[in-house]
């Protein structure tokens, strides 16, 4: 339960990157990501790529390859529509959980 | 992402590698660039780079995982495992094997020629929106030409309507004669169909120009190729049919044969012209109903709106004309010579493929006992692997895949086998005097068929140990040691397949035992003629040039000819021999008829001509009356001989020599003789009223000389063959015994009882093999219970009784259902073949025989085994 929440939060921040930013490559969501976030968030590595496949796979994103500002050779991800409802429906029940965990804060 | 893109993610796996690897390199990459911009030095970002992402290959195996593909990955190694799990018990797997060839081979053959007979569209270059268009009463498919070119003028909803024909000829070049079989065609058949010319041109509607304005053929593509070399000279040339010279304007393209499925005629000849002058009176003539329609449907048009049209249009007809007082429409598939011989051959095979799916159910139902017997025998394994740990579901999975690696195994060889089989058949020409050729080889749906009938059957016979596999205790199977923990007092699932198997196997059983009967009586059945002893031998005069008044002294001559051979008793001629390929029917009617519509005639009767002697030669027997003489000819009194059923069907019980009747030419016909019934169309025909008229009185150019001679054909045939080439060398004549020229009609029942002989053979092993491998498994899993009965001091027959009491139980109750199965199915067989019926005490017997035949061949050696059990021999060995 919890790794699918932590999972969950990942590939909500994935698709909201995605649907601020139009088109990014792996590297510039985890620079997003930090940048966002004030530093607060990280997303490793290790995890991202296996989520960015899962995703893709799901048919959420698609992939591209294309060059950079620097010209350098990227695989540039973006939301589809698919992805676009995904991210209205992982938004919804992340401020579900968000509204749980506070209800049950504030109880304690 | 779609499934296509998780399947070539699968195979191509190292491509996926790849582009990770690609990806893995830009991130790392930029972000040294980042790292060299914040102030590091090359080596330390490179480093820093490196370390934030870990180990590469942990990476690329997570994102691989995360990949769905990877359930092929499993099923790989489920079909891996399966494969070594099958090698490692061979005898089960040779019998499932075996068992599943039989099955789907079988399923592949009927269902290839299902598919080239009625499935398949027409071989033609637009096959769209084809129909035959035949009357709506049964057996009536011929039209009149006057009435086709009516319904082709008048209809809205058909695009075009072509007319054909079929008859024979002799065709001869300046080196060669061959006798052929050719089309008659109306002058836009080749432009409805699509055809293109191979070589030259073919004729269209604009060639016609009223009666013999086109003196053309056109010949088929084999036919060119086989006798003229493939030689595009032959265009232009000049050949002559039945002694009258046409022009051959062209070659159709490569594997036209017209619209009939089977049929492979050599020309066609535009059907305004013919070699034989008395043969156009049909153009004119709205009561001879001798040709085939075809018509193409307009886009959009539904058959149910064209048959209303034509009705609508024969309605009109039927108004003007008094000869088309019954005529209707409707619309049948085409390519198997309208209903005639669509309907019965549609009907059968339909039934033949039940039969094989029943085969197959059967194999499979035995597939399943033997499976689930197999799967009792591994609860051991299955329990370990359930207790450490893996899930019932994918040891389903497991044993699933066992099953569907089987079936695709046994489904591929039985293909390869079966195709092997219709390509010999495709080869096969049954009567070679006729140009019939079924093509039955298999086409991708064929294939498409016996894979996916492989995959169910897997599914199939695979699904039955589920519950098994679902009620396992582990820990309880573990305790107990394997086997004994199935329980052998209670009825299981698998005596009821079994009970299922033996009943199926006993339908078909019976069917072929009704099927053979039928064949065998219906070859014993009184014909109204003696085949045996006679010998045919048959021309149409029009080939040597004779018409009009020459043909009757050619007859005489040939008559006394022949009968002045040594060893000929006697000789006679008929126009068309009864159970031939012809037969024409016309309406009788009652003497003061005024009105000759066919409402107001009395009954349809079968016409022929015949020489005086041809009753005797023939062996029909003449019950009251007369003979004709050659007085009874054309000048003289019409005088006719006719059967039993026309006595009954126009004067009841009264005797009818003397008395009259008319026909449609309004001339009254006096009854000279009387003769039994006979068989005039097919073996299974209702009766027909026949009649006989002097062959002077109603003439024609067909002959065939009935030859009654003791010698062997051998020996009389080339006798005959002299004597007649005396009289007209030019003429050719077809020799056949009268018992050979009736394959033909036998054709049907033969392949019949043939085709549900091997279904039969088929059940009867696989009923073998089921009862026998159940037997053989119950006794082997009891050796120990027997070896303690026997050391108690058991009988054998108290052993055998418990070892076989319930296979024995098994096959006699599921043999009679079978039976009684077998009698309900056999009506539908009575309508192919000729007086099947079940409630024959032969086929009863035979049936019951052949069963406990079968109980007692798949029951010997279990038996045997039970009875050679030595106790202390078993008890040692636990």
């Amino acid at each position: 339960m919890a790794r699918n929440d932590l999972q969950g939060s990942l590939d909500l921040l994935v698709l909201k990157t995605l649907s601020q930013m139009g088109e990014l490559h792996g590297y510039g969501i985890v620079l997003h990501i930090q940048r966002a976030s004030d530093a607060l968030l990280s997303v490793e590595e290790g995890s991202l790529y296996p989520a960015l496949h899962r995703m893709e796979m799901s048919g959420w994103i698609r992939s591209e390859w294309k060059a950079t500002d620097t010209n350098r050779k990227a695989k540039f991800y973006r939301l589809t529509p698919a992805g676009q409802k995904e991210l209205q429906r992982a938004e919804k029940s992340f401020e579900q959980l968000v509204k749980g965990i506070r209800a049950i804060l504030r109880y304690a | 992402m779609s499934i296509f893109r998780r399947i070539v993610n699968t195979f191509f796996r190292s491509k996926l590698h790849q582009e990770i690897d690609a990806e893995m390199q830009s991130h790392v990459e930029m972000r040294i660039a980042d790292n060299i911009a914040a102030g590091m030095s090359p080596e330390e970002a490179r480093r820093d780079a490196l370390l934030r992402f870990g180990s590469r290959v942990v990476m690329r195996e997570r994102i691989t995982a995360a990949d769905a593909a990877t359930i092929f990955d499993a099923f790989g190694r489920d079909l891996r495992y399966a494969a070594r799990q099958l090698r490692r018990s061979p005898a089960f797997s040779a019998t499932a094997l075996i068992t599943l060839i039989l099955g789907i081979g079988a399923n592949v053959i009927v269902f290839s020629v299902l598919n080239a007979l009625i499935l398949r569209p027409l071989d033609v270059p637009r096959p769209n929106g084809l129909y035959n268009v035949v009357h709506k009463q049964q057996g009536y498919d011929n039209q009149s030409y006057p009435d086709y070119v009516d319904f082709r003028t008048k209809n809205s909803t058909f695009s075009d309507m072509a007319a054909y024909r079929i008859d024979r000829a002799g065709l001869s070049t300046k080196d060669a004669a061959y006798e052929c079989w050719y089309y008659k065609v109306s002058g836009n058949y080749f432009d409805m169909l699509g055809v293109q010319p191979e070589h030259g041109r073919l004729f269209h509607a604009s060639d016609e120009h009223g009666l013999n304005s086109a003196p053309y053929i056109v010949l088929s593509h084999d036919f060119w190729r086989r006798h003229f070399d493939s030689d595009p000279r032959i265009v232009g040339a000049t050949v002559d049919i039945n002694k009258h010279p046409f022009t051959v304007v062209g070659v159709a393209q490569a594997g036209f044969h017209g619209a009939d499925l089977f049929l492979w005629l050599d020309f066609w000849m535009p059907i305004v012209d013919s070699p034989d002058p008395e043969d156009t009176n049909f153009l004119s003539n709205r009561g001879m109903h001798n040709i085939w329609v075809l018509g193409k449907l307009k886009p959009a048009v539904t058959p149910q709106q064209a048959t209303d049209n034509l009705n609508a249009i024969a309605q009109e007809l039927a108004r003007q004309n008094p000869a088309d007082d019954a005529l209707s429409a409707r619309l049948v598939k085409p390519g198997l010579l309208g209903d005639m011989f669509g309907d019965p051959a549609r009907s059968f095979l339909a039934g033949i493929m039940l039969l094989a799916f029943l085969v197959l159910l059967a194999a499979c139902a035995n597939l399943a006992s033997l499976f689930a017997a197999r799967t009792a025998d591994r609860s051991r394994e299955l329990a370990i692997r359930l207790a450490i740990g893996s899930s019932r579901w994918n040891v389903l999975r497991q044993l699933l895949a066992e099953a569907v690696l089987l079936s695709v195994l046994g489904g591929a060889l039985g293909t390869l086998f079966s195709t092997t089989l219709l390509n010999a058949l495709t080869r096969w020409q049954p009567f070679p005097e006729f140009p019939i050729h079924v093509t039955v080889t298999p086409d991708p749906k064929v294939f498409l068929v016996a894979l996916l009938l492989s995959i169910a059957s897997g599914v199939l016979w695979g699904l039955v140990p589920m519950r098994q596999v679902w009620a396992t205790d582990s820990a309880q199977v573990m305790k107990s040691g394997g086997g004994a923990a199935i329980v052998f007092r209670r009825f299981t699932l698998r005596d009821l397949l079994l009970g299922v198997q033996i009943t199926l196997c006993t339908l078909l059983v019976t069917a072929s035992f009704v099927a053979l009967r039928g064949m065998q009586r219906s070859l014993h059945a009184p014909l109204g003629f003696q085949p045996q002893g006679a010998l045919l031998a048959e021309t149409d005069l029009h080939m040597g040039g004779h018409s009009g008044a020459s043909i009757t002294p050619v007859r005489k001559r040939m008559l006394e000819e022949v009968g002045r051979i040594p060893g000929v008793i006697s000789v006679g001629i008929i126009d068309e021999t009864p159970l031939g390929t012809g037969g024409s029917s016309t309406m009788i009617y009652r003497m003061g008829t005024t009105d000759f519509r066919g409402s107001n005639s009395a009954f349809g009767a079968k016409y022929f001509s015949i020489s005086p002697g041809y009753l005797e030669a023939a062996g029909t027997r003449l019950l009251t009356g007369r003979d004709f003489t050659w007085r009874d000819d054309a000048k003289a009194p019409r005088v006719a001989i006719i059967n039993q059923t026309f006595v009954h069907a126009m004067f009841g019980n009264t005797s009818a020599l003397g008395r009259q009747f008319m026909m449609g030419d309004k001339v009254p016909y006096e009854i000279v003789g009387v003769v039994e019934n006979g068989k005039y169309d097919s073996l299974t025909e209702t009766p027909w009223a026949a009649m006989f008229f002097p062959l002077e009185q109603n003439p024609d150019s067909d002959t065939s000389l009935i030859v009654r001679s003791p010698l062997p054909p051998s020996e009389i045939v080339p006798e005959v063959r002299r004597a007649l080439a005396q009289i007209d060398p030019s003429l050719p004549f077809v020799f056949h015994t009268w018992p050979d020229a009736l394959a033909f009609v036998q054709f049907p029942a033969r392949a019949a009882t043939a085709t549900l002989g091997v279904m039969g053979l088929l059940a009867a092993m696989l009923a073998v093999t089921g009862v026998f491998g159940m037997a053989m498994y119950s006794v082997s899993k009891r050796m120990r219970e027997f070896g303690i009965r026997v050391a108690v001091g058991a009988q054998p027959v108290q052993l055998m009784r418990s070892a076989l009491s319930r296979p024995l139980i098994l096959l006699l109750s599921g043999s009679a259902a079978g039976l009684l199965l077998g009698a309900m199915a056999s009506q539908l067989l009575a309508q192919i073949v000729y007086q099947a019926t079940p409630r024959d005490p032969l086929v009863l017997a035979g049936v019951v025989i052949s069963m406990a035949l079968l109980g007692l061949l798949a029951t010997w050696i279990p038996a045997q085994c039970a009875l050679r059990v030595h106790p202390a021999r078993l008890l040692r060995e636990e």
